[in-house]
Protein backbone atom coordinates (compact mmCIF):
# COMPACT_ATOMS: atom_id res chain seq x y z
CA UNK A 1 0.00 0.00 0.00
CA UNK A 2 1.04 3.66 -0.78
CA UNK A 3 2.38 5.16 1.98
CA UNK A 4 0.23 8.56 2.85
CA UNK A 5 1.65 9.58 6.32
CA UNK A 6 4.67 12.42 5.05
CA UNK A 7 6.77 12.93 7.80
CA UNK A 8 7.05 16.86 8.34
CA UNK A 9 10.91 18.48 9.58
CA UNK A 10 10.83 21.89 9.87
CA UNK A 11 14.58 22.13 9.77
CA UNK A 12 14.36 20.65 6.54
CA UNK A 13 11.60 22.11 4.54
CA UNK A 14 10.77 25.65 6.47
CA UNK A 15 7.00 26.49 6.66
CA UNK A 16 6.16 23.83 3.24
CA UNK A 17 4.62 20.63 4.21
CA UNK A 18 4.37 17.96 1.25
CA UNK A 19 1.81 15.54 1.20
CA UNK A 20 -0.55 14.04 -0.74
CA UNK A 21 -4.66 15.27 -1.38
CA UNK A 22 -6.24 11.97 -0.22
CA UNK A 23 -3.88 12.08 3.11
CA UNK A 24 -4.96 15.69 4.15
CA UNK A 25 -8.80 15.04 3.33
CA UNK A 26 -8.88 11.67 4.80
CA UNK A 27 -6.54 13.27 8.16
CA UNK A 28 -9.50 16.16 8.08
CA UNK A 29 -12.13 13.96 7.84
CA UNK A 30 -10.94 11.50 10.36
CA UNK A 31 -10.22 13.76 13.70
CA UNK A 32 -13.35 15.51 12.96
CA UNK A 33 -16.23 12.44 12.82
CA UNK A 34 -19.51 13.90 14.21
CA UNK A 35 -21.08 10.45 15.20
CA UNK A 36 -25.18 10.76 14.84
CA UNK A 37 -26.42 8.24 18.44
CA UNK A 38 -28.67 5.82 16.64
CA UNK A 39 -30.07 4.28 20.41
CA UNK A 40 -32.42 2.00 19.80
CA UNK A 41 -31.83 -0.01 22.40
CA UNK A 42 -29.72 -0.94 26.01
CA UNK A 43 -26.44 -0.16 23.71
CA UNK A 44 -27.27 3.30 23.53
CA UNK A 45 -26.54 3.81 27.42
CA UNK A 46 -23.31 2.29 26.82
CA UNK A 47 -22.93 4.41 23.85
CA UNK A 48 -23.74 7.27 26.77
CA UNK A 49 -20.97 6.21 28.46
CA UNK A 50 -18.56 6.31 26.04
CA UNK A 51 -19.04 9.86 25.83
CA UNK A 52 -19.18 10.55 29.73
CA UNK A 53 -15.95 11.35 31.32
CA UNK A 54 -14.61 8.01 32.58
CA UNK A 55 -14.63 6.87 28.98
CA UNK A 56 -14.00 9.96 27.10
CA UNK A 57 -14.73 9.83 23.74
CA UNK A 58 -13.42 13.42 22.64
CA UNK A 59 -10.16 12.24 23.01
CA UNK A 60 -10.27 10.98 19.61
CA UNK A 61 -11.55 13.57 18.51
CA UNK A 62 -15.16 12.57 17.52
CA UNK A 63 -17.47 13.83 20.58
CA UNK A 64 -19.28 15.86 18.85
CA UNK A 65 -23.08 13.74 19.06
CA UNK A 66 -25.45 15.17 16.49
CA UNK A 67 -29.31 14.76 17.13
CA UNK A 68 -29.76 15.78 13.76
CA UNK A 69 -28.61 13.34 11.13
CA UNK A 70 -27.94 16.80 8.94
CA UNK A 71 -25.17 17.57 11.12
CA UNK A 72 -23.80 14.29 11.46
CA UNK A 73 -21.27 12.10 9.04
CA UNK A 74 -21.72 8.37 11.25
CA UNK A 75 -24.55 6.70 12.31
CA UNK A 76 -23.64 4.60 15.08
CA UNK A 77 -26.43 2.22 15.64
CA UNK A 78 -27.01 1.31 19.55
CA UNK A 79 -29.12 -1.12 19.39
CA UNK A 80 -31.97 -3.44 18.16
CA UNK A 81 -33.84 -2.83 14.76
CA UNK A 82 -37.52 -3.99 14.11
CA UNK A 83 -38.54 -3.76 11.16
CA UNK A 84 -40.89 -1.20 12.21
CA UNK A 85 -38.08 0.82 12.73
CA UNK A 86 -36.18 -0.05 9.59
CA UNK A 87 -37.74 2.58 7.66
CA UNK A 88 -36.38 5.12 10.22
CA UNK A 89 -32.85 3.69 10.56
CA UNK A 90 -32.99 3.76 6.27
CA UNK A 91 -34.52 7.35 6.18
CA UNK A 92 -32.41 9.17 8.66
CA UNK A 93 -29.36 7.36 7.06
CA UNK A 94 -30.56 8.91 3.69
CA UNK A 95 -30.75 11.93 5.15
CA UNK A 96 -27.02 12.50 6.24
CA UNK A 97 -25.02 14.29 4.04
CA UNK A 98 -21.65 12.31 1.94
CA UNK A 99 -19.25 11.23 3.13
CA UNK A 100 -21.07 8.72 6.07
CA UNK A 101 -20.00 5.71 7.76
CA UNK A 102 -21.74 3.58 9.44
CA UNK A 103 -21.20 1.46 13.20
CA UNK A 104 -23.06 -1.31 13.75
CA UNK A 105 -22.73 -1.29 17.55
CA UNK A 106 -23.63 -4.71 19.54
CA UNK A 107 -25.31 -8.21 18.49
CA UNK A 108 -28.44 -6.78 17.52
CA UNK A 109 -27.35 -4.41 15.05
CA UNK A 110 -25.19 -6.42 13.23
CA UNK A 111 -27.16 -9.65 13.17
CA UNK A 112 -30.16 -9.65 15.10
CA UNK A 113 -29.01 -10.97 17.88
CA UNK A 114 -30.82 -12.94 20.69
CA UNK A 115 -34.19 -11.78 19.34
CA UNK A 116 -34.47 -14.47 16.44
CA UNK A 117 -38.40 -13.29 16.18
CA UNK A 118 -40.58 -12.13 13.40
CA UNK A 119 -40.19 -8.70 14.89
CA UNK A 120 -36.61 -7.90 14.37
CA UNK A 121 -34.29 -7.19 11.43
CA UNK A 122 -31.51 -9.64 11.29
CA UNK A 123 -28.52 -7.32 10.93
CA UNK A 124 -28.87 -3.28 10.07
CA UNK A 125 -26.24 -3.95 7.09
CA UNK A 126 -29.81 -5.39 5.71
CA UNK A 127 -30.74 -1.84 4.79
CA UNK A 128 -27.62 0.46 5.24
CA UNK A 129 -24.02 -0.02 4.45
CA UNK A 130 -22.14 -1.13 7.67
CA UNK A 131 -18.27 -0.06 8.18
CA UNK A 132 -17.36 -1.20 11.35
CA UNK A 133 -19.02 -4.12 13.60
CA UNK A 134 -19.01 -4.33 17.28
CA UNK A 135 -19.70 -7.77 18.86
CA UNK A 136 -20.73 -7.80 22.48
CA UNK A 137 -24.02 -7.54 24.49
CA UNK A 138 -24.05 -5.09 25.10
CA UNK A 139 -20.31 -4.11 24.19
CA UNK A 140 -18.38 -2.24 27.18
CA UNK A 141 -17.63 1.67 26.01
CA UNK A 142 -14.26 0.72 25.16
CA UNK A 143 -14.84 -1.70 22.32
CA UNK A 144 -17.13 1.41 20.84
CA UNK A 145 -14.19 3.49 21.16
CA UNK A 146 -11.51 0.59 19.48
CA UNK A 147 -14.31 0.47 17.05
CA UNK A 148 -14.37 4.75 16.25
CA UNK A 149 -10.51 4.05 16.40
CA UNK A 150 -10.82 1.31 13.66
CA UNK A 151 -13.28 3.27 11.59
CA UNK A 152 -10.83 6.07 11.66
CA UNK A 153 -7.97 4.07 10.28
CA UNK A 154 -10.69 2.79 7.46
CA UNK A 155 -10.85 6.11 6.73
CA UNK A 156 -7.32 6.57 6.55
CA UNK A 157 -7.15 4.26 4.17
CA UNK A 158 -9.76 5.26 1.80
CA UNK A 159 -9.32 7.05 -1.88
CA UNK A 160 -11.11 10.01 -1.27
CA UNK A 161 -9.62 11.88 -4.28
CA UNK A 162 -11.09 9.22 -6.58
CA UNK A 163 -14.59 9.56 -4.63
CA UNK A 164 -14.49 13.27 -5.57
CA UNK A 165 -14.74 12.59 -9.83
CA UNK A 166 -18.31 12.70 -10.89
CA UNK A 167 -17.57 9.69 -12.66
CA UNK A 168 -16.97 7.71 -9.90
CA UNK A 169 -19.27 9.82 -7.36
CA UNK A 170 -21.90 8.26 -9.64
CA UNK A 171 -20.74 4.55 -9.10
CA UNK A 172 -20.25 5.09 -5.40
CA UNK A 173 -23.84 5.82 -5.47
CA UNK A 174 -25.29 2.90 -7.37
CA UNK A 175 -23.11 0.94 -5.10
CA UNK A 176 -24.63 2.70 -2.18
CA UNK A 177 -28.32 1.62 -3.21
CA UNK A 178 -27.35 -2.01 -4.24
CA UNK A 179 -26.24 -2.52 -0.19
CA UNK A 180 -27.62 -5.22 1.47
CA UNK A 181 -28.69 -6.70 -1.90
CA UNK A 182 -26.71 -9.63 -1.33
CA UNK A 183 -28.11 -10.93 1.95
CA UNK B 1 -61.99 -16.67 52.01
CA UNK B 2 -61.70 -16.18 48.29
CA UNK B 3 -64.93 -19.00 48.33
CA UNK B 4 -66.88 -16.67 50.30
CA UNK B 5 -66.42 -13.29 48.08
CA UNK B 6 -66.95 -15.63 44.88
CA UNK B 7 -70.47 -16.19 46.73
CA UNK B 8 -71.16 -13.01 47.64
CA UNK B 9 -70.55 -12.14 43.89
CA UNK B 10 -72.47 -14.69 42.68
CA UNK B 11 -75.23 -13.84 44.86
CA UNK B 12 -75.43 -10.64 42.68
CA UNK B 13 -74.28 -11.52 39.49
CA UNK B 14 -75.77 -15.07 38.99
CA UNK B 15 -74.17 -15.93 35.39
CA UNK B 16 -70.70 -16.18 36.86
CA UNK B 17 -69.02 -19.12 37.71
CA UNK B 18 -65.97 -19.92 39.22
CA UNK B 19 -62.19 -20.53 37.72
CA UNK B 20 -59.69 -22.47 39.17
CA UNK B 21 -57.24 -19.78 40.19
CA UNK B 22 -53.22 -20.45 41.95
CA UNK B 23 -53.36 -16.49 43.44
CA UNK B 24 -56.31 -14.56 43.21
CA UNK B 25 -60.34 -14.34 42.95
CA UNK B 26 -61.07 -15.42 39.47
CA UNK B 27 -64.57 -15.69 37.52
CA UNK B 28 -65.41 -16.79 34.19
CA UNK B 29 -68.31 -14.35 32.65
CA UNK B 30 -70.05 -14.19 29.69
CA UNK B 31 -69.32 -12.02 27.14
CA UNK B 32 -72.74 -10.04 26.56
CA UNK B 33 -72.66 -9.20 30.76
CA UNK B 34 -68.72 -8.13 30.99
CA UNK B 35 -69.51 -4.26 30.79
CA UNK B 36 -72.36 -4.44 33.11
CA UNK B 37 -70.20 -6.46 35.17
CA UNK B 38 -67.46 -4.47 35.42
CA UNK B 39 -69.29 -1.09 35.61
CA UNK B 40 -70.67 -2.40 38.75
CA UNK B 41 -67.13 -3.55 40.06
CA UNK B 42 -65.46 -0.02 39.08
CA UNK B 43 -68.68 2.10 40.79
CA UNK B 44 -69.81 -0.07 43.79
CA UNK B 45 -67.40 -2.66 44.57
CA UNK B 46 -64.07 -0.36 44.53
CA UNK B 47 -62.62 -2.37 41.66
CA UNK B 48 -61.49 0.71 40.23
CA UNK B 49 -57.68 -0.26 38.21
CA UNK B 50 -57.81 -2.02 35.19
CA UNK B 51 -54.46 -3.62 35.16
CA UNK B 52 -54.17 -5.69 32.44
CA UNK B 53 -56.35 -7.27 29.51
CA UNK B 54 -54.37 -9.66 27.42
CA UNK B 55 -55.73 -13.54 25.88
CA UNK B 56 -55.18 -16.79 25.82
CA UNK B 57 -54.89 -18.92 22.63
CA UNK B 58 -55.74 -22.39 23.64
CA UNK B 59 -55.26 -23.39 20.32
CA UNK B 60 -57.40 -27.03 18.68
CA UNK B 61 -60.02 -26.44 22.00
CA UNK B 62 -62.93 -24.52 21.27
CA UNK B 63 -63.78 -22.01 22.24
CA UNK B 64 -60.26 -21.23 20.94
CA UNK B 65 -60.00 -17.64 22.59
CA UNK B 66 -60.13 -16.24 25.78
CA UNK B 67 -60.26 -12.80 26.95
CA UNK B 68 -58.53 -12.40 30.63
CA UNK B 69 -58.73 -8.92 32.40
CA UNK B 70 -57.30 -8.24 35.83
CA UNK B 71 -58.28 -5.68 38.55
CA UNK B 72 -57.31 -4.31 41.20
CA UNK B 73 -59.22 -2.56 44.09
CA UNK B 74 -57.28 0.29 45.62
CA UNK B 75 -59.11 0.45 48.58
CA UNK B 76 -59.57 -3.43 49.66
CA UNK B 77 -56.23 -3.79 48.12
CA UNK B 78 -57.78 -7.04 46.34
CA UNK B 79 -57.26 -8.35 42.86
CA UNK B 80 -60.09 -10.31 40.27
CA UNK B 81 -59.15 -12.03 37.18
CA UNK B 82 -61.98 -11.93 34.77
CA UNK B 83 -62.43 -14.72 31.89
CA UNK B 84 -64.19 -14.26 29.10
CA UNK B 85 -65.03 -16.83 26.39
CA UNK B 86 -64.82 -15.75 22.51
CA UNK B 87 -67.64 -17.55 21.44
CA UNK B 88 -66.55 -17.39 17.80
CA UNK B 89 -63.53 -18.54 17.20
CA UNK B 90 -62.63 -17.97 13.60
CA UNK B 91 -63.70 -14.32 13.66
CA UNK B 92 -62.98 -14.19 17.80
CA UNK B 93 -64.21 -10.76 19.19
CA UNK B 94 -65.74 -9.43 22.49
CA UNK B 95 -67.40 -5.92 24.12
CA UNK B 96 -64.67 -3.49 24.60
CA UNK B 97 -63.79 -2.29 27.89
CA UNK B 98 -62.89 1.01 26.75
CA UNK B 99 -65.99 3.13 27.69
CA UNK B 100 -65.71 2.14 31.60
CA UNK B 101 -61.79 2.11 31.76
CA UNK B 102 -59.60 4.59 29.62
CA UNK B 103 -56.50 2.34 30.41
CA UNK B 104 -58.13 -0.70 28.14
CA UNK B 105 -57.90 1.57 24.80
CA UNK B 106 -54.34 0.74 24.62
CA UNK B 107 -54.24 -3.26 26.23
CA UNK B 108 -57.02 -3.72 23.20
CA UNK B 109 -55.62 -2.69 20.52
CA UNK B 110 -52.40 -4.34 21.56
CA UNK B 111 -55.04 -8.16 22.61
CA UNK B 112 -55.98 -6.68 19.04
CA UNK B 113 -52.51 -6.78 17.15
CA UNK B 114 -51.05 -9.86 18.39
CA UNK B 115 -54.25 -12.51 19.23
CA UNK B 116 -56.62 -11.02 16.72
CA UNK B 117 -60.04 -10.79 18.92
CA UNK B 118 -61.79 -7.78 17.63
CA UNK B 119 -63.59 -5.31 20.42
CA UNK B 120 -66.49 -4.34 19.50
CA UNK B 121 -67.12 -0.15 20.26
CA UNK B 122 -63.49 0.50 20.39
CA UNK B 123 -63.15 4.00 19.67
CA UNK B 124 -59.87 3.25 17.72
CA UNK B 125 -59.07 -0.16 17.35
CA UNK B 126 -55.53 -0.05 15.23
CA UNK B 127 -52.51 -1.94 15.51
CA UNK B 128 -50.41 -0.56 18.01
CA UNK B 129 -47.14 -2.82 18.05
CA UNK B 130 -46.66 -4.35 14.40
CA UNK B 131 -47.33 -1.75 11.79
CA UNK B 132 -50.72 -0.86 10.21
CA UNK B 133 -50.12 -3.46 7.23
CA UNK B 134 -49.13 -6.33 8.51
CA UNK B 135 -51.17 -9.50 7.85
CA UNK B 136 -50.61 -12.03 10.77
CA UNK B 137 -51.20 -12.18 14.20
CA UNK B 138 -48.09 -12.91 15.97
CA UNK B 139 -48.92 -14.63 18.99
CA UNK B 140 -51.34 -17.05 17.96
CA UNK B 141 -50.28 -20.27 18.55
CA UNK B 142 -50.26 -21.23 14.78
CA UNK B 143 -47.81 -18.47 14.36
CA UNK B 144 -44.45 -19.34 14.00
CA UNK B 145 -41.38 -17.53 16.36
CA UNK B 146 -39.34 -16.89 12.78
CA UNK B 147 -42.13 -15.06 11.47
CA UNK B 148 -43.28 -15.37 8.01
CA UNK B 149 -42.25 -13.28 4.71
CA UNK B 150 -44.13 -10.59 4.01
CA UNK B 151 -43.26 -7.26 2.50
CA UNK B 152 -40.98 -4.51 4.51
CA UNK B 153 -43.39 -1.60 5.90
CA UNK B 154 -41.92 0.99 3.37
CA UNK B 155 -42.40 0.05 0.10
CA UNK B 156 -39.44 2.79 -1.15
CA UNK B 157 -37.49 1.43 1.66
CA UNK B 158 -37.73 -2.22 0.04
CA UNK B 159 -37.24 -1.18 -3.71
CA UNK B 160 -33.87 0.48 -2.50
CA UNK B 161 -32.26 -2.30 -0.45
CA UNK B 162 -34.16 -5.37 -1.51
CA UNK B 163 -34.72 -6.45 2.11
CA UNK B 164 -37.93 -8.25 2.92
CA UNK B 165 -39.37 -9.32 6.21
CA UNK B 166 -37.90 -12.81 6.44
CA UNK B 167 -38.19 -15.52 8.57
CA UNK B 168 -35.55 -15.23 11.70
CA UNK B 169 -33.04 -18.17 11.62
CA UNK B 170 -33.56 -20.32 14.13
CA UNK B 171 -30.80 -22.71 13.82
CA UNK B 172 -31.95 -24.78 17.53
CA UNK B 173 -33.45 -22.05 19.15
CA UNK B 174 -35.14 -20.36 20.82
CA UNK B 175 -31.77 -19.12 22.20
CA UNK B 176 -32.67 -19.30 26.02
CA UNK B 177 -30.71 -18.58 29.02
CA UNK B 178 -30.73 -20.68 32.78
CA UNK B 179 -31.55 -18.84 35.50
CA UNK B 180 -29.03 -20.13 37.79
CA UNK B 181 -25.18 -20.98 37.78
CA UNK B 182 -22.42 -18.24 37.28
CA UNK B 183 -22.65 -15.99 34.74
CA UNK B 184 -20.18 -17.27 32.01
CA UNK B 185 -22.37 -20.34 32.15
CA UNK B 186 -25.70 -18.34 31.41
CA UNK B 187 -24.79 -17.18 28.50
CA UNK B 188 -28.02 -17.52 25.52
CA UNK B 189 -27.46 -21.10 24.15
CA UNK B 190 -30.26 -22.95 21.46
CA UNK B 191 -32.22 -25.22 22.89
CA UNK B 192 -31.66 -27.68 20.90
CA UNK B 193 -27.69 -27.91 19.73
CA UNK B 194 -27.98 -30.85 17.61
CA UNK B 195 -28.12 -28.16 14.73
CA UNK B 196 -27.05 -24.70 13.55
CA UNK B 197 -25.92 -22.75 10.92
CA UNK B 198 -23.46 -24.91 9.75
CA UNK B 199 -24.77 -28.15 10.53
CA UNK B 200 -28.29 -29.26 9.30
CA UNK B 201 -30.58 -30.18 11.78
CA UNK B 202 -31.16 -34.07 12.00
CA UNK B 203 -33.42 -36.10 10.35
CA UNK B 204 -35.44 -37.87 12.68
Amino acid sequence: MQKTNVAYDSKVEGEVIVTQADAVINWIRKHSVWPMPMGLACCAIELMAAGGSRFDISRFGMEVMRFSPRQADCMIVAGTVTYKMAEVVRRIYEQMAEPKWVVAMGACASTGGMYRSYATLQGVDRIIPVDVYISGCPPRPEALLDAMIKLQDKIGRERSVKNLTERNAKTADAKLAGAGKES
Amino acid sequence: MAESEFAQLKERFDYLTERESADHLAVNCPADHLVGFCTALRDELGYDLLLDVTAVDWDAQSPRFTGIYHLLSTTKHEYLRIAVNCVDSIHPSLPSLSGVFAAANWHERETFDLMGIHYEGHPDLRRILMWDDYPYHPLRKDFPLAGIETPLPADDVAEATNAKVLPAPMAGGPFVSSADGPMSQTEPRARDESWNEQQEKPVE
